[in-house]
């Protein structure tokens, strides 16, 4: 605590007080608070579109919305979860986190930080216009494949161009993460002495700046064929709609693991904090990271087996698709080899760790039978698909953000949330999303088909148990936000290091971290006593 | 390094344009879905080689797609036939514009499996060109074939498939 003193009388400089603190910010802090809120937000957007989606599906028959409607409400639940809720609590979190635990300041870019932020409020309100206009929100699938989407009506050009701006902020957040990595680590600290939540952003960073603009690029395309006549994936004009398939999709692998690295890293922060033990196989955290980025951009075609493809090439994606379960192995391994003789306790932040551990697992594995072709001519398409992907991404990346949340909630705010409520929340949450996402892997295996308003009745009883697990496991997330909302405004004061076993430089700062992280940098000592109890 | 990164996502966007060519470059390797090729006629000459095997039968089969339903009517003449490799054939496919109006309609042929698509020689066909239609008109359009008899043994049946898509405003854009 050696700097404790001397950084208080920084936080007076230029605060802007008001609307104008919100809006003309430029603290990491503050921006890293705003795409919480923001993401929060959309959390609960799309995941109210989808408890219609579930309420549809609670019964066989249509009982409550249109054809057309249910499919505008899985496509624009998958954008808003997608490009709204993880990216931005991600990015959030990464402006929160990175300067105080590579002992920076602030962010390097903070005026490109503030633009990015604010770019996405604006393509969200376009997204969300599409719902009122005539003939609807988008409603061909998230993956927008042609001629489908070309076919869409005026919700065409809100669509892309909010698309183009979601890119473009999730761009300029990437870059200003790498910059203030590269350029603002305090003397001492070394990359391979970085916490693992930077590393893992570092690179997903660059997956980011590598593939957003190929996604950008095929969305400009379907623009250009939709009105200025060229025949990129038309086939009248001699186009072919399978090519937006595989640019898609090179971009659309890359993303998910840019929707989990990060999450990676929280929770090889978060597991050798409750086992009170170094994080096991540091160097191979790392290393199986930027393998796991790399091979991502050479399976993307594992998503279109079915389409026709050479069986050269068919072999050639399983087997890079299932070479992937080889990292992520490396990490599961450790995350189990550090809470080894342990001395491991349950706090909600541990908790939430340990159920990404087990059913992000679940979700590798039903990734492992999908890779499989012959298998996947059955699965695809199938609810089987909807079950990977939803083990994958809530209790995977979603879980780990709220793990993050919790576990860094008292440095943030000062004062500790109720441990007894944030438990309620994780149980609930735990056992809903396994009633809401298990009986899918049923359902698929049977043979229903994803993206579908009605179903034959012998897939009732399933789909019924999956409902009442979304509407507890959805109505349960409010309990998180009066979690957050009482430990902010009247919780107990938090200690400056509120986890005995919570090491790193985020954690020599006093609690509630100043408004300026690290300001003057932290010595060499503290530096080296973060990197030292780290490793 | 804030340019640097920024080249590199801009690097990453014409990478998504350069894409576009480099999976024709792939689809040539492979020979798969390559309508490009299907485009264009081949002459007789090359391809009126004698079969080493004059025993052999390729069934072909012909079928006709319509990209929306209600405005065109099109279909083979016949459906299939057995055709002896390195004979030039010749059948019709017959198309009537619904639409209510004058137009331009256009055919994107397919082949299956794609394996085949090398073997398909057409010297004549009506996909080379764009079809003009009268309101209401009904017209008789022939594709002139030769499976090459270099086709892979294993290939007993190969498909021929069309898409005949209403294409005035894409093609007078081209004409003009």
């Amino acid at each position: 605590m050696a700097n404790t003193s001397t950084v208080d009388h920084h936080d007076d400089h230029h605060a802007p007080t008001g609307l104008k603190r919100w809006l003309y910010a430029t603290n990491h802090k503050d921006i890293g608070t705003l795409y919480l809120i923001f993401a929060c937000t959309m959390f609960f957007l799309g995941g109210a579109m989808a408890l219609v989606i579930r309420a549809e599906l609670f019964q066989p028959g249509l009982q409550f919305v249109d054809p057309q409607f249910f499919n505008s409400m899985t496509t624009m639940h998958a954008l808003l979860m997608i490009f709204g809720a993880v990216m931005p609590a991600w990015t959030g979190l990464a402006n929160w986190m990175i300067p105080m635990q590579v002992g920076a300041p602030d962010m390097a870019l903070p005026r490109l930080n503030n633009f990015s932020f604010w770019l996405l409020p604006f393509a969200f309100t376009l997204l969300l216009l599409t719902l009122f206009i005539p003939g609807g929100a988008p409603a061909g699938g998230w993956t927008l494949y042609p001629p489908l989407s070309l076919q869409a009506g005026d919700s065409f050009p809100l669509t892309i161009f909010a698309i183009h701006l979601m890119g473009i902020s999730s761009i300029l957040g990437a870059i200003n993460v790498v910059v203030t990595i590269m350029n603002m680590r305090a003397p001492g600290m070394g990359l391979l002495n970085m916490p693992l939540f930077c590393w893992t952003w570092l690179i997903t960073a660059y997956l980011l700046i590598a593939v957003m603009p190929v996604l950008a690029g095929a969305v400009t395309m379907l623009l250009t064929d939709h009105f200025f006549g060229t025949a990129f994936f038309t086939a009248a004009g001699g186009g072919d709609p399978v090519m937006f398939q595989h640019i898609f999709w090179f971009f659309g692998h890359p993303e998910v693991y840019i929707l989990i690295l990060p999450a990676f890293g929280v929770v090889s922060e978060i597991i050798p904090t409750f086992s009170r033990k170094p994080l096991f196989g540091y160097e191979s955290m790392v290393y199986a990271s930027a393998s796991i980025a790399f091979l991502s951009f050479i399976v993307w075609a594992h998503h279109m087996f079915t389409v026709g493809m050479p069986l050269a090439g068919q072999l050639f994606f399983m087997l890079s698709t299932m070479l992937i379960a080889v990292p992520t192995g490396v990490k599961v391994f450790n995350w189990c080899a550090t809470m080894w003789k342990g001395s491991i306790s349950f706090e909600t932040p541990m908790l939430f760790a340990l159920a990404f551990l087990f059913l992000f697992t679940i979700g590798g594995f039903s990734g492992l039978m999908l890779a499989i072709v012959p298998a996947d001519f059955q699965y695809h398409d199938s609810y089987f698909v909807v079950a990977h992907f939803h083990y994958v991404l809530v209790p995977g990346a979603v879980f780990a953000i709220m793990a993050g949340v919790y576990y860094w909630l008292p440095k943030w705010s000062g004062r500790m949330y109720s441990e007894k409520l944030g438990k309620l929340h994780f149980w609930l949450s735990t056992i809903g999303v396994n009633i809401l996402f298990f009986p899918q892997h049923f359902l698929g295996l049977a043979g229903m088909p994803r993206r579908i308003p009605d179903y034959s009745t012998q897939f009732a009883d399933w789909n019924m148990v999956s409902s009442i697990g979304a509407f507890v496991f959805g109505f349960s997330q409010l309990l998180f936000v009066y979690v957050i909302w009482q430990a902010v405004r009247s919780g107990e004061k938090a200690p400056a290091r509120p986890w005995e076993g919570a090491t790193g430089l985020d954690w020599e700062l006093p609690t509630p971290a100043p408004y300026h992280s690290w300001d003057p940098p932290p010595t060499r000592e503290v530096v080296a006593k973060g990197v030292a109890q780290q490793h | 390094m804030l340019l640097r990164l920024l080249g590199v996502a801009g690097g990453a966007f014409a990478f998504g344009f350069a894409l576009v060519p480099l999976y024709d470059v792939l689809c040539d390797i492979t020979g798969i879905g390559n309508s490009k090729d299907l485009l264009r006629p081949t002459s007789i000459t090359a391809v009126n080689t004698p079969s080493a095997d004059p025993d052999r039968r390729v069934m072909v089969e012909f079928v006709a797609e319509l990209p929306t339903v209600g405005s065109w009517e099109f279909s083979p003449v016949v459906y299939e036939m057995a055709v002896q490799p390195g004979k030039l054939y010749e059948v019709d496919y017959v198309a009537r514009n619904l639409t209510g109006r004058d137009t331009v309609a256009q055919a994107i042929p397919n082949i299956a499996p794609g394996k085949a698509t090398a073997f398909f020689r057409k010297t004549e066909c009506f996909c080379f060109t764009p079809q003009h239609f009268a309101q209401n008109e009904e017209r008789v359009m022939p594709v002139r074939f030769v499976v090459d008899p270099a086709l892979p043994s294993h290939i007993d049946r190969v498909t021929l498939s069309y898409t005949f898509y209403d294409n005035s405003t894409r093609v007078a854009a081209i004409e003009d």
